[in-house]
């Protein structure tokens, strides 16, 4: 851990014609924590996510980014070319539907290997060796390297779609409810997971969802965003259990009892 | 107007403005190896597919004392080379010939001639799909960002397919060049065997694609190279049989039903080489040139 935040926005602001999506909204991601953004739909989590993470440009404010050798760059200000470098390779994006992050015409190799061949790597062998060492982290049997996409269930396409990201070894994450449309023992399964490689890989990761039993198990921290603006934040624990925001008591008070 | 060709029509049938424009997608081509120029195809007696790219830059850059060989996979006999052929001949009234060495331009379908080319001979392809990119990306919008951001990372993919699939890399044809270090190029339709030849070429190839409205081109003398693993190089097929005709080994060979029983040949695709080697053959000359 250092003293300074790997990715820090102020007051980035978005809007769909006139309507604000996203309003003000400062935040910081420190190196190696887990950053939850829980709401209920339309209240601009995906908005936010899609500012940070280079995908949707900001109407006004700034997202600076701190890379490797401690520079900081001001992710909307750097030319195109060097931002989806960015996102390729520092960065991930995790869609909530895995068929918006895989290729499905292409075999789990080719999916995880993309990314190693988009910053140059032209050895076959190894690139594969890598992939098949991905889908073993991500409990996918190794032997199905050559599968297609299409022949994998849900949760396993989702497990794919991470193996692809963090092939690169990115530093921050961006995830966009990973586990909406899985069922309860898969989505279990698959944050164990998620939270095992984001601690062994010291990741940074900002989680969208609106379950707030994912957050829980994940999280470091939560963001509370309502309207497009960030209505409460802290320690995770201290949030779902001592919500001082009267939105955040009720979102944590309608959550129904096991 | 040039009293050579057919009455009524401009010399090599299109406007002099429209040659200006492609003139003009042909020089910008030229200036940026491998990219692709947009450029206003227009409607040619001919339906797309058969070569509509390919026979406007030949209108564009022909003049009344070149030379005009047309090839279709290889052979200068075949219905579109017939007719391209004669098509220049009636409304350019250019003089054509079917050997290689003699023409100045050289339009063709899916291969280059066995013959090296020389300094100052054009060859004009006829390009179905220009994007190399297409099967992986589908929006033109994102392969032209693709492009114009060097990300090619997607181009290994399709090979990483082809070596987890096959063992090897059997994309056989329209393999894809890296064109003077910079630009991802599809080479059109032509066989992988023909790939090496487009390296350092010392004449100018022009690439039309008319259908989708797209010039490119290599100049002379510009490396070309074909992408690869380092552990799964380009390489090219032999084949393992001499041409039935002359005898050659070391042209790309095209398989001809020979009768009703089921017999096959294989035979130079290459018809004027084919032709020459059999000259040489008869004059008693003897071994390959």
């Amino acid at each position: 851990m250092t003293d300074l935040p790997l990715l820090t926005a102020t007051s980035l602001s978005y809007a769909y014609g006139r309507r604000m999506a996203c309003q003000d909204v400062d935040l910081e991601i420190w190196p190696g924590e887990v950053v939850a953004i829980v709401g209920e739909s339309g209240s601009g989590k995906s908005t936010l996510l899609g500012c940070l993470s280079g995908r949707l440009r900001p109407d006004r404010g700034h997202v600076a980014y701190r890379d490797r050798d401690g520079a900081v760059l001001d992710v909307w200000a750097e030319p195109e070319a060097r931002r989806r470098l960015l996102m390729r390779t520092d960065w991930g994006m995790v869609h909530q539907n895995p068929r918006d992050g895989l290729r499905l015409r292409v075999s789990a190799g080719g999916n995880v290997g993309e990314r190693l061949m988009a910053v140059g790597a032209r050895h076959y062998g190894d690139i594969r060796q890598a992939a098949q060492a991905w889908l073993e982290r991500v409990e996918i049997d190794p032997a199905r390297v050559d599968d297609l996409p299409l022949a994998f269930s849900g949760g396993m396409q989702q497990r794919l779609q991470i193996a692809r990201v963090l092939v690169s070894n990115p530093r921050l994450v961006f995830m966009d409810e990973p586990t909406g449309g899985l069922d309860v023992s898969v989505q279990a399964r698959l944050l164990d997971l998620i939270r095992g490689l984001s601690r062994d890989l010291g990741l940074s990761a900002l989680v969208v969802t609106h379950d707030l039993a994912v957050a829980r198990l994940l999280a470091h921290r939560i963001v509370v965003m309502r309207g497009g603006g960030i209505v409460e934040h802290g320690l995770t624990d201290r949030v779902l259990d001592d919500p001082h925001h009267p939105y955040t008591q009720l979102l944590v008070s309608s959550v129904l009892p096991a | 107007m040039n009293d050579a060709g057919e009455p009524g029509y401009n010399f090599a049938y299109l406007d002099e403005s429209t040659k200006r424009m492609i003139r003009r997608a042909i020089l910008k081509a030229i200036a940026i190896p491998g990219y692709q120029v947009p450029f206003g195809s227009r409607e040619m007696p001919l339906a797309y597919g058969w070569g509509t790219g390919g026979i406007q830059i030949t209108a564009a850059v022909i003049g009344a004392d070149d030379v005009l060989k047309v090839i279709d996979q290889g052979a200068d006999d075949t219905t579109n080379a017939v007719s391209i052929r004669r098509f220049f001949a009636r409304v350019a009234g250019v003089e054509t010939t079917e050997r290689t060495a003699e023409a100045s331009i050289i339009q063709t379908r899916h291969r280059i001639p066995e013959r090296r080319l020389s300094d100052g001979q054009i060859l004009v392809y006829q390009v179905p799909i220009p994007e190399p990119l297409r099967f992986i990306e589908p929006r033109e919008t994102e392969t032209r960002k693709m492009h114009a951001l060097v990300e090619y990372g997607a181009m290994h993919v399709k090979l990483y397919e082809d070596v987890a699939a096959h063992g090897r890399i059997t994309t056989s044809y329209n393999y894809p060049v890296l064109v003077n270090g910079r630009y991802v190029m599809s080479p059109s339709p032509i066989p992988k065997f023909d790939n090496p030849k487009m390296d350092m070429m010392p004449a100018l190839q022009l690439f039309g694609a008319g259908r989708e409205k797209r010039i490119y081109a290599i100049p002379p003398y510009t490396p070309v190279k074909s992408l690869d693993f380092e552990d799964h190089p380009f390489s090219v097929e032999r084949s393992d049989r001499p041409c039935a005709l002359c005898g050659a080994t070391d042209t790309f060979l095209d398989e001809i039903v020979a009768d009703d029983r089921g017999g096959r040949i294989f035979v130079c695709s290459d018809s004027d080489r084919c032709g020459e080697q059999r000259d040489q053959v008869a004059s008693g000359d003897g071994a390959a040139p």
